[in-house]
């Protein structure tokens, strides 16, 4: 009667265990195989035949299409450069310079992937379309409200990503610091 | 109270197994993938131009809206696939995705350095199968092969502005995937070589 009780209960924490902890790396994901540069994330291997177990999972999961290697590679930021939650009823400055890369998209989503619905159907911007400083940098406003310049809305929700794709890029497995791949700013600068 | 904390050592170890075996079944046992999602609105060896990306249409999360996106969902069963890409204006690439979402490869039109992206898919089998001469002489034609037998080519060009949406969708719509029908050249000769 013990043995049965105590074998039942070693499975028991084996299921919560090991499925609790599946369930975790799959929603939450894993630092296996990241690229951080400044708040900006990536993982250039998941568009490779070499992507790991853990995003692969994930991936499959979200249905989700990891972009190639050949295409190009995908940054995703939550968090501002101090670590605070990106907020959509923030004014958040995304400024700076981009790695080198013939196209770029910055496209915001909420925390599922989908777009947020607005107004002006503006749901990011490409490097094509940015208005750019004398010397290249470029200033992107993302807020609930209109803003002069690069203006993204938010739609006002309240946690979102914003992701930037470089397309035909040399950024990508190889690339680990900052000096390789100059990522733009997100600074927070103001909250109602 | 030593058995009781035993037993959960154990449970542990176990549940170590479990997750490992879990996290690897995963991309198998997952109903809800890319391709899975793809499947009732997509045709089998041709091409479907997917619905542009906006809040309303949302079959996969994390989409590029700046994009126009055409899908060939592939079986190779029957024969290689013949697959004609023309370049758009400004950015066009090809991707290749498993049955379980690996993109095992992808070029864009810069590095295929023509107006149009020609590719042969084909299982490594259907790859050993060709005739040594053929590849010679088809050497500027570029065969990819294919880990499994089905899987999804994701076709895009680039709006580089929501007004060139509409050339993009385009020249993605002319491209073509099809099974290859001619018969394998194998027949003809014997092959000495091999």
């Amino acid at each position: 009667m013990r043995l049965i009780f105590i074998t039942l209960l070693a499975l028991l924490v084996a299921a919560v265990f090991g499925l609790g902890a599946t369930w975790m790396t799959a929603t939450r994901g894993t630092d296996v195989g990241t690229l951080t540069i400044g708040a900006w994330t990536a993982r250039p291997k998941s568009g490779t035949a070499d992507i790991d177990p853990y995003s692969r999972a994930t991936i499959t999961r979200n249905g989700e299409l990891p972009i190639g290697t050949g295409d190009g590679v995908a940054f995703a930021a939550t968090t501002d450069d101090r670590k605070k939650p990106l907020d959509g009823r923030c004014d958040i400055v995304v400024s700076g310079v981009t790695p080198a890369a013939r196209f770029w998209t910055l496209t915001l989503y909420d925390r599922k992937g989908h777009l947020v619905a607005n107004s002006l159907q503006r749901y990011g911007f490409t490097s094509q379309e940015i208005i750019r400083g004398s010397d290249g940098s470029f200033e992107i406003r993302v807020a609930a409200r209109s803003r002069a310049g690069n203006w993204l809305p938010t739609g006002g929700i309240e946690r979102y990503a914003l992701m930037l794709r470089l397309y035909d890029t040399p950024v990508g497995v190889a690339t680990r610091t900052q000096r390789d791949a100059p990522m733009p700013a997100i600074a927070t600068v103001g909250c109602p | 109270m030593t058995r009781l904390l035993f037993t959960i050592i154990a449970g542990v170890l176990l549940g170590g197994i479990v997750h490992l075996v879990s996290v690897l079944a995963l991309p198998r046992i997952a109903t809800q993938d890319a391709y899975s999602r793809l499947t009732p609105t997509t045709k089998l060896n041709a091409v479907t131009l997917l619905p542009p990306t906006d809040p309303a249409y949302t079959l996969m999360p994390f989409m590029d809206p700046a994009f126009a996106v055409a899908v060939c969902r592939y079986d190779l069963t029957s024969g290689p696939i013949k697959l004609a890409v023309p370049v758009s204006q400004a950015y066009t690439s090809v991707s290749f995705y498993t049955r379980n979402e690996v993109a095992y490869y992808a070029i864009n039109d810069r590095s295929a350095g023509k107006k149009v992206i020609e590719l042969d898919l084909m299982t490594e089998a259907q790859h050993n199968e060709l005739p040594e001469d053929e590849e010679v002489t088809a050497a500027d034609r570029l065969i990819i092969d294919s880990p499994t037998a089905t899987g999804l080519i994701v076709m895009k060009a680039l709006a580089p502005e929501p007004g060139l949406m509409a050339q993009a969708e385009a020249s993605l719509a002319a491209s073509s995937c099809k099974v290859q029908t001619e018969p394998p050249a194998k027949q003809e000769a014997p092959r000495l070589r091999r």
